[in-house]
């Protein structure tokens, strides 16, 4: 299995979602068309170059030899930018960003603590004071008002 | 001629002003640091300062941001001459003769030949602008819904093509892009499309978070966790000086490159990549000592590096003249217009001339502002290099976090940023192309309106497109550019040496 026949599969399943879930939308005429149309036009469009990647893909790299070299570190980030997404409005930026930074200094890179806790909270509040209080870009304070 | 110089002033009276000026200069500083900094492009620099030009005015704001992008576009030769390391991706070529030179200690030389030759190549193109933008911009007000449709296709094939990479794995990418940009409300009738009873995104998926997903936190998720940095070389301001003959060996070079660059940037896609491997490739061609190339020739800092800067700014004659982005920086600046409520299109000229004119004034300044700040403060901008990296990407993140959050204050955009960042990072572990989704997400609302105005007005009939000259026009070279594509599929034995060297380049290899 090569990394353009598992794209090229992966593309596939996408159009054919794409096409599935436009059947709940009006397809509309030619002339007035809907708002199902274009999204179809597409799906079909991403289904032949996904068929023309799969077909061209005997050569490419196999699946096997991507490198994950950075994996550790990157599903860290990935956790991250996920626990930012579901913590930033319920915690606030400043202790969202905290906890992220004190996490990624201290835990993910293992810096000492007397580095890391100072870098993430004047990183976290500093950049907040930026934002928020000097540029006026509205951040979030949580329900503690952090 | 006295319209356009007349139009001039109007500009400069508008860039002059003590508040532009601010915004310019901090535009260009804080663009030449994300240009030093591998790992922070100038599309994760213009997208994460997006939110910073909300509370200002749309020319302060669009002022600053342009900053950004060439600041960007220069600070990139700082890294290739110092550490062999590109900045962006418009910058490889520099690192061959640039490092070269640095390590025969003239890096001063070679940061002093880029910095002039940048200069040139920005001011000259930003007159290309002014004249070229408003005829244009004139012509392209005859064009209805048909003509936009074939120009935005058009566009997307040239993108596909001229971006490196495998062209149909482009046009995959453009087309996820298009559908990526069809979530939301159908602006037509009204529906809500692949939402998912989620209301924020009635309004659609938003360029910002895409292109910070895509470009900074898969960059980050990348390279996190890398070995140590090289060395870097630092250079003393005494030895700034190029020696006469090194200048006289610049000066056409930084023509040639300039000339080029302006009129590639316009094409779509990698173009102001390309630019700089034709501008080495033609000053080696060119030169009367072909095997100095490789190991420290002056002209191969000074052709690409004044083909770069020329090229980014000829890439916004078609944002500025018809609202139409030719590649993902581009298409980020004209997101900051709408953001602002400016429509852009044939019409902005002309009706938002104090916005266009006071762009175009702030460029000549911003030009002059770079070529001042980067040469004696090279030694600050170096020692950003020796920020180590473990310290850099969470900051980096931490930046991404506010900047797409702060554009609609919704965690929503946050979770599409973390969403694009996983799927950047996935595609290019299967070698795919991430710009040509952030353009398919730009133009779909467009594309699809232009393409159903277009049907309804022909009731239904696909032979309005070809009817049309200015379409059919355009459909012929979007044709063309299909057989270019499935040329090397065709015919063996093929020369694909640019495209592979684009790849690489993008690929930072």
């Amino acid at each position: 299995m090569t990394i353009d026949r598992v794209s090229g599969f992966a593309l596939l399943m996408i159009a054919g979602f794409v096409a599935v879930e436009s059947r709940v939308l009006p397809l509309g005429t030619h002339s007035r068309p809907g708002a199902a149309y274009l999204p179809l036009v597409l799906a079909a469009s991403l289904g032949v170059l996904a068929l023309l990647i799969l077909f061209k893909g005997r050569s490419a790299l196999p699946f096997g030899k991507i490198k994950w070299t950075e994996g550790r570190h990157a599903l860290a980030i990935m956790g991250a930018c996920f626990f930012a997404t579901f913590a930033i409005e319920p915690l606030g930026y400043r202790i969202t960003l905290l906890l992220i930074l004190f996490f990624l200094f201290g835990v993910v890179e293992r810096m000492k603590v007397w580095w890391s806790l100072p870098l993430a909270f004047g990183l976290s509040f500093g950049s907040f004071f930026i934002f928020d209080t000097l540029l006026k870009v509205p951040l979030p304070r949580g329900g503690l008002g952090l | 001629m006295a319209e356009t110089l007349q139009n001039l002033l109007l500009g400069f009276s508008t860039a002059l002003t003590p508040a532009n000026l601010l915004y310019a200069f901090g535009g260009c500083l804080i663009g030449t640091m994300v240009g030093v900094l591998p790992g922070v492009g100038p599309l994760a620099g213009i997208s994460l300062l997006l939110p910073t030009t909300f509370g200002l005015d749309p020319t302060g704001g669009l002022i600053l941001l342009a900053g950004v992008y060439y600041g960007a576009m220069y600070g990139g030769s700082t890294t290739s001459i110092l550490m062999r390391i590109p900045g962006e991706a418009a910058s490889v070529m520099t690192c061959i003769d640039g490092y070269a030179m640095a390590q025969k200690g003239r890096a001063g030389a070679a940061l002093f030949i880029a910095a002039v030759g940048s200069y040139v190549a920005g001011t000259a193109s930003v007159i290309g602008l002014m004249f070229l933008a408003p005829p244009l911009a004139r012509f392209a007000l005859g064009f209805g819904p048909p003509e936009y449709f074939s120009l935005l296709i058009l566009g997307l094939l040239v993108l596909g093509y001229m971006t490196g990479g495998s062209m149909v794995k482009n046009l995959a990418m453009v087309v996820l892009g298009l559908l990526i940009g069809m979530i939301g409300i159908d602006h037509m009738s009204g529906y809500f499309r692949f939402s998912y009873g989620v209301v924020a995104l009635g309004d659609g998926i938003g360029v910002v978070p895409v292109a910070v997903g895509l470009f900074g936190i898969a960059e980050i998720l990348a390279t996190a966790g890398q070995a140590k940095r090289p060395e870097v070389i630092k250079p003393k301001l005494r030895d700034l000086l190029p020696s006469g003959e090194e200048f006289r060996d610049s000066v056409k070079p930084i023509g040639r490159g300039t000339v080029l660059g302006f009129l590639i940037g316009i094409i779509p896609g990698s173009a102001h990549i390309i630019s700089t491997f034709v501008a080495y490739a033609i000053e080696r061609r060119l030169s009367r000592h072909p095997e100095k190339f490789g190991k420290g020739a002056i002209e191969g800092v000074a052709g690409p590096e004044s083909a770069n800067n020329a090229a980014s700014c000829g890439a916004l004659v078609p944002m500025l003249a018809l609202g139409v982005p030719t590649g993902p920086i581009p298409a980020v600046l004209l997101a900051a217009l709408m953001v602002h409520g400016i429509n852009p299109g044939p019409l902005f000229i002309k009706e938002q001339p104090v916005i266009f004119w006071g762009l175009i004034a702030s460029m000549y300044l911003g030009n002059l502002v770079l070529l001042l700040l980067n040469l004696p403060m090279v030694g600050i901008f170096v020692n950003f290099l020796r920020i180590p990296y473990r310290i850099l990407y969470p900051t980096i993140l931490m930046f991404c976090v506010v900047g797409v959050y702060a554009v609609n204050t919704s965690y929503v955009d946050v979770a599409i940023m973390s969403i694009m960042g996983l799927l950047g990072y996935l595609l290019r572990k299967f070698d795919y192309e991430t710009a040509p989704i952030v353009l398919g997400v730009v133009l779909a609302s467009i594309i699809e309106m232009s393409f159903r105005q277009a049907l309804a007005m022909s009731d239904g009939k696909y032979a309005i497109f070809i009817q049309r000259p200015i379409s059919a026009v355009f459909l012929a070279a979007a044709l063309i550019m299909i057989l270019l594509g499935l040329r090397p599929l065709i015919q063996k034995g093929i020369n694909r040496g640019w495209r592979e060297h684009l790849t690489k380049a993008e690929k930072g290899e």
